[in-house]
């Protein structure tokens, strides 16, 4: 994998990878830097309080997140986040597959 | 029966309802496969298979299960590997028959099939029932009820895998399910060897959904790079006795096994990871070692297990109307401009001239659709499309959708080309517990 540069690093993009997944209403994105170094900086900006910070009209429920240290990787389960979700929502990703790249978008602040 | 201490290799021919064949034929030729498993349904499929059931009963099974065993049959007969679907759906039973008619015709004589009924539990729920995951029960629901399945486990399996079946067919078999029975049967786990069907299920819940760990759903060019994906190979798990396995593919296949894409799959639609509740079990993700053991070879070890939940998940799928979508594009200078005013227009005839009473969505895709409600908008982009979409339980709200979009080619904005518009059958589903003593799980054999 290319490792981006330490001075064009912006984005959660730009360390970690991330993956989406839906149940019901619940969104669930697990987050994963590609270097251990990293993981304090992926834990520093994401926040639970960041996430419904970012989103508010998106972020309806509960957020938790879960934390996998050994595998330097989290995991945010994020309940009534998919505007109905595959029962409901209008949006074309009823599944919200593409929240991964919400967050992924986020920059890295800290 | 004798109980085995070599290698199991299980493999993955389909991750999904519409997932591709090819790679599948590929591997039941070359995999050396023990069993090969085909997982076919989400959680909406049963509801829909449902739906084409009620439409016509020889009906409501995988709409590719034709096309699937037809190329698979005589290469999994050759090389000795057990099929295990869950592309039964809604009708194992006239799955099976068709299964049976196709072998026939394939001339494999003396194939067992096994048929596994059971999981329709319709009729056993009242309709006080609550949901299992928000508030409300069934009765409130104001949509007909198609069905309802309970997700069945390992031990729905097992019997059929006892009395010789070269192919398992069921309906609503719980997703890891499928791969640890054949596990549990040939390492002599018993059923409350917790550690040992947690690591099963590990193994069951990163293979099941297919190319999701050889790399698919993974690419990102410039920092996930993937090679070949258009051809993709399908994972293999070399299972040893204590549950730990080897996640690998084929040599001359497309895609990736790495740390990173088994990583992305050991929490894909898991919440807890120290608690991932299966029919089987519940188990511990939280503790998994996931190492390198060679090129497109990741070894997974070190799951946890807890006894099994006491009640079953249940699916109970509502008839929902329509899902109605209909587009309408607009390119070049002030495309975002002329794609609102569309938009606005649409919204005025739909709600106050026609007074349509569904909840409608517009988005204008390129400046503002997926991430709308996140608050993302690319307001200078030059090529644009409208998208207008409503549930409804009215076909006519539903043509009526379709209908003012499409007027919009004359009565809209300059510019707007490329109108499409579609309406497809909506399903809700809702999820409830079921008692087990509930739930019987039986099988019949058939043969060729």
């Amino acid at each position: 994998m290319t490792r981006i540069r330490q001075n064009e690093r912006n984005l959660v993009r730009d360390i970690a990878h991330a993956r989406a997944g839906d149940k019901g209403n619940t969104s669930n994105v697990n987050v994963w830097v590609y270097d251990p170094a990293d993981f304090a900086l992926l834990k520093r900006n994401l926040t639970v309080e960041r996430i419904k910070r970012e989103f508010p009209q998106l972020m309806r429920g509960r957020v938790t997140r879960y934390e996998v240290a050994h595998l330097h990787g989290l995991n945010f389960v994020m309940h009534d986040a998919l505007e109905g979700g595959v029962n409901a929502s209008l949006n074309l990703d009823s599944h919200g597959k593409s929240w991964s790249y919400l967050i992924l978008s986020l920059k890295l602040e800290s | 029966m004798a109980v085995g201490h070599r290698i199991f290799r299980i493999g993955t021919g389909a991750g999904f309802a519409a997932d591709r064949l090819d790679p599948a034929v590929d591997l039941a030729r070359r995999g050396k496969l023990d069993v090969m498993v085909l997982e076919c349904l989400g959680e909406r499929t049963v509801a829909f298979a449902h739906r084409d059931r009620l439409a016509d009963p020889r009906r409501g099974y995988n709409q590719l299960l034709d096309r699937r065993m037809r190329a698979l049959l005589s290469a999994c007969r050759a090389s000795g590997t057990t099929i295990i679907t869950n592309m039964g759906a809604a009708n194992p039973r006239a799955a099976v028959e068709r299964t049976r008619e196709i072998a026939r015709e394939l001339g494999i004589a003396n194939l067992k099939i096994a048929c596994i009924e059971g999981d329709d539990v319709g009729g056993l729920l009242h309709a006080d029932q609550p949901f299992m995951d928000e508030p409300g029960t069934i009765a409130a629901i104001e949509h007909k009820i198609v069905g309802m399945n309970a997700y069945l486990g390992a031990d729905a399996i097992i019997p059929a895998l006892d009395a010789g079946a070269d192919i398992v067919i069921g309906g609503r078999l719980a997703d890891p399910s499928m791969y640890l029975a054949p596990l549990m049967r040939h390492f002599g786990w018993r059923n409350t060897d917790w550690a040992a069907l947690a690591a099963g299920t590990l193994v069951g819940h990163l293979m099941e959904c297919g190319m999701q760990i050889t790399g698919g759903y993974f690419a990102d060019p410039g920092v996930k790079d993937v090679p070949d994906l258009a051809h993709c190979g399908y994972p293999i798990a070399e299972v040893s006795q204590d549950g730990s396995a080897v996640i690998t593919k084929l040599s001359g296949t497309g895609g990736c096994v790495t740390e990173a894409t088994v990583k992305e799959q050991l929490l894909y639609e898991v919440h807890d990871p120290a608690k991932y509740l299966t029919p089987d079990v519940t188990a511990d993700f939280s503790h998994v070692e996931i190492e390198n053991h060679g090129d497109n070879r990741v070894r997974v070890s070190n799951a946890a297990g807890w006894a099994r939940p006491k009640h079953l998940k249940v699916t109970v799928g509502f008839d929902a109307g329509v899902l109605a979508e209909a587009g309408v594009s607009y390119a070049g200078t002030s495309a975002v401009a002329r794609g609102r005013l569309a938009a606005e227009i649409v919204e005025s005839r739909l709600k106050t001239t026609h007074g349509l009473k569904s909840d409608i969505r517009i988005d204008l895709i390129g400046a503002s659709s997926l991430f709308a409600t996140a608050g993302k908008v690319t307001p200078n982009n030059e090529d644009v499309r409208l998208h207008v979409a409503t549930r409804t339980a009215s076909r006519e709200e539903a043509e009526l959708l379709l209908w003012e979009v499409e007027a919009l080619l004359c009565c809209g904005p300059a510019g707007g080309g490329g109108y499409r518009g579609v309406i497809t059958p909506a399903i809700m589903t809702k999820s409830v517990l079921i008692d087990r003593a509930m739930v019987h799980p039986r099988f019949e054999m058939f043969e060729t």
